[in-house]
């Protein structure tokens, strides 16, 4: 089921935000938005979770229009991942784990057995299992990243829409999620996922989308849309590819004038 | 990926072992209440009368027709009026508390303590009887509501923010129309009368008052009992609540309207009782843990025991009668440290 968004429009007062963008996410891909700072990226990101309406433009579904899908149906299909935030109370783990079946259950129906069973299953292979009595307060960021996650998949959508999710994560815990995307991508789940980090997606993602001046400017193989150039045009900073022993680009890094860098 | 064996469960089994106490602690409560007094009777006395109420005991006629005259003529309106105003104004608060995302939050949020004190005192300065002063209790504490979700919808689309701030404006007008109630009332008798009234009492609370409010203060508490699950999700976020598929405009406007309903409600039978719907959701987190299924239902039982030995104590601790709602605040305050420092876990 292909969620597929086409030549939307949005402006918040006065300032237009996206302007005949484009997107689309298949099941068994890892696509990585990149963009500045404010170019727009969760305001499409919500438009195509249904969560923000566009001023003109269309978002589908398995070939049917968004809004045609109720919301408890559209949460069975898509998936949202908020970034990591602070919840204001102590839900442990598992409770925020398992309000990823709410959309099976609805509101009213108490979370089953199998549901509880389920949703540790899938912390387990998260690897987080042994948090699963643990407040939701009181854990790591990656952590809590891990929670979300989890509680996505419980939802039993195919399609994963994260904001942001390598952002506020120590180094390693940034590859390890990267890797975890990438293998969800591999058991045909559709990953998209923002972020601001071009050397992020240089080595952990297949798909690219650059997000610029309200457009999708380039969309493909990362190592084709990740040039020197089009972190220019994104950013306006200079920067040099840095190439491993294989040739394949492995980071970005500024070409600075200044002799002290570049000695 | 390795299936592993599911990993011990380790909140859910407490949680069930406790959740039952905050029931028992008000069925404890209520047959205490029922007992004390200036006439005492011996709380297995009470059972008994109350089985043989029930017909499933014998009593001797006259001493049944005695305990019926203390228990249930004299002392049940009052017990009743403690139990659903303790209980409202406790799940009022903690459903308001998820609803707003803030621990600090309490029913009186939106204005509608505010508005019905106002009501209240309106209706006393008219010279109304005791139903149009209850009555005119009720209409403007919804008004006061009203007001302040149509500021929220008129001027920002009916975000948390602004409902926030709609509820400042909504209280303050109707804090600023008493103090004009108050200005213009008769020193020696209205202007009394109004502030014994807004102390809060559950002395004037007769039996037809109870019948009527019981119905729909039960409707209420047990609506908001029902939002549990969808409250848990919107405490997470509005988008995150949209994207698990909870109708998050409607699961709003219902909590509100259910908390605003029996809020005015309590206000109407027993005045302006304070910090109850701050404090007693607090006490059930620790109790039960924030998720709102369990914790609601927790807050109501709660809530009609606190209010209950409160006003155990209004009614007993002197000769006079303590106004309630001192009795709520000066055993509110020291509660509140008291369970401070284990409720503050999670607070950022």
């Amino acid at each position: 089921m292909i969620l597929a968004a086409r030549d939307i429009f949005f402006a918040y007062p006065g300032r237009p935000v996206l302007s005949g963008a484009s997107l689309a996410l298949a099941p068994g891909e890892l696509v990585c938005l990149l963009g500045s700072n404010g170019a727009g990226k969760s305001t499409l990101l919500r438009i195509m979770l249904g969560l923000q309406r566009a001023a003109r433009g269309s978002v589908m579904l398995g070939g049917k229009a968004l809004a045609g899908h109720g919301r408890r149906q559209l949460a069975r299909l898509i998936a949202y991942v908020p970034q990591v935030h602070v919840a204001p109370f102590p839900y442990t783990v598992l409770q925020v784990a398992l309000m990823g079946r709410l959309p099976a259950n609805g509101i009213f129906r108490a979370p089953a057995a199998a549901d509880v069973d389920r949703v540790h299953r899938l912390l387990d292979n998260m690897g987080i299992a042994h948090l699963a009595g643990r407040a939701y307060t009181e854990i790591s960021g990656g952590e809590r990243q891990l929670t979300l996650i989890t509680r996505a998949l419980a939802q039993d959508a195919r399609l994963l829409v994260m904001d942001e999710p390598l952002a506020g994560l120590d180094y390693g815990n940034q590859v390890r999620l990267l890797d975890r995307l990438e293998s969800l991508a591999a058991q045909s789940y559709g990953v998209l996922m923002t972020t601001h980090d071009p050397n992020q997606p240089l080595t952990g993602c297949q798909r690219v989308a650059l997000l610029n001046s309200g457009r999708i400017t380039a969309d493909g193989a990362a190592a084709a849309v990740l040039t020197p150039a089009a972190i220019h045009a994104l950013y306006g900073v200079q920067v040099e590819l840095l190439r491993g022993a294989d040739g394949r680009g492995i980071a970005f890094r500024p070409a600075r004038p200044d002799p002290v860098f570049n000695a | 990926m390795i299936e592993a064996s599911s990993p011990p469960v380790p909140a859910l089994p407490h949680v069930h072992l406790r959740w039952m106490a905050a029931p028992l602690l008000a069925l404890a409560a209520t047959l205490t209440a029922l007992s004390i007094g200036r006439y005492p009777v011996p709380a297995w006395e009470t059972l008994h009368f109350l089985l043989a109420a029930a017909g499933l005991v014998p009593m001797e006629p006259e001493r049944y027709a005695l305990l019926h005259n203390l228990i249930i003529e004299i002392r049940l309106p009052r017990v009743l009026a403690a139990i659903l105003v303790g209980a409202s104004l406790s799940v009022s608060g903690a459903a308001y508390q998820a609803l707003f995302r803030n621990p600090l939050v309490s029913p009186g949020l939106l204005g509608v303590l505010a508005g019905a004190s106002a009501g209240a005192a309106l209706g006393i300065l008219v010279e109304g009887n005791w139903l149009l002063v209850q009555a005119s209790a009720f209409a403007l504490g919804l008004a006061a509501v009203g007001i302040a979700v149509g500021i929220a919808h008129l001027f920002g689309g009916g975000s948390i923010i602004m409902l926030i701030l709609g509820g400042i404006l909504s209280g303050a007008l109707f804090a600023s129309l008493l103090t004009v109630v108050k200005y213009v009332a008769d020193p020696y008798s209205q202007l009394p009368a109004i502030v014994y009234w807004l102390m809060g009492s559950l002395g004037q609370a007769t039996t037809g008052d109870i019948g009527w409010a019981a119905a729909p203060m039960l409707a209420g508490i047990v609506l908001l009992c029902l939002m549990g699950r969808a409250l848990d999700a919107l405490a997470m976020g509005d988008d995150e609540a949209r994207a698990l598929g909870v109708p998050v405009t409607a699961v709003r406007l219902v909590t509100i309207a259910a908390a605003t309903l029996i809020s005015a409600l309590t206000v109407s039978i027993a005045g302006m009782i304070g910090w109850i719907g701050l404090i007693v959701p607090h006490i059930a987190r620790l109790l039960v843990g924030p998720g709102n299924a369990l914790l609601l239902p927790a807050a109501a039982s709660l809530g009609a025991a606190f209010l209950l030995f409160a006003d155990g104590l209004a009614r007993n601790l002197f000769t006079t009668e303590l106004p309630i709602g001192i009795v709520t605040e000066l055993l509110g305050i020291p509660v509140f440290l008291l369970v401070l420092r284990r409720v503050r876990r999670g607070w950022t």
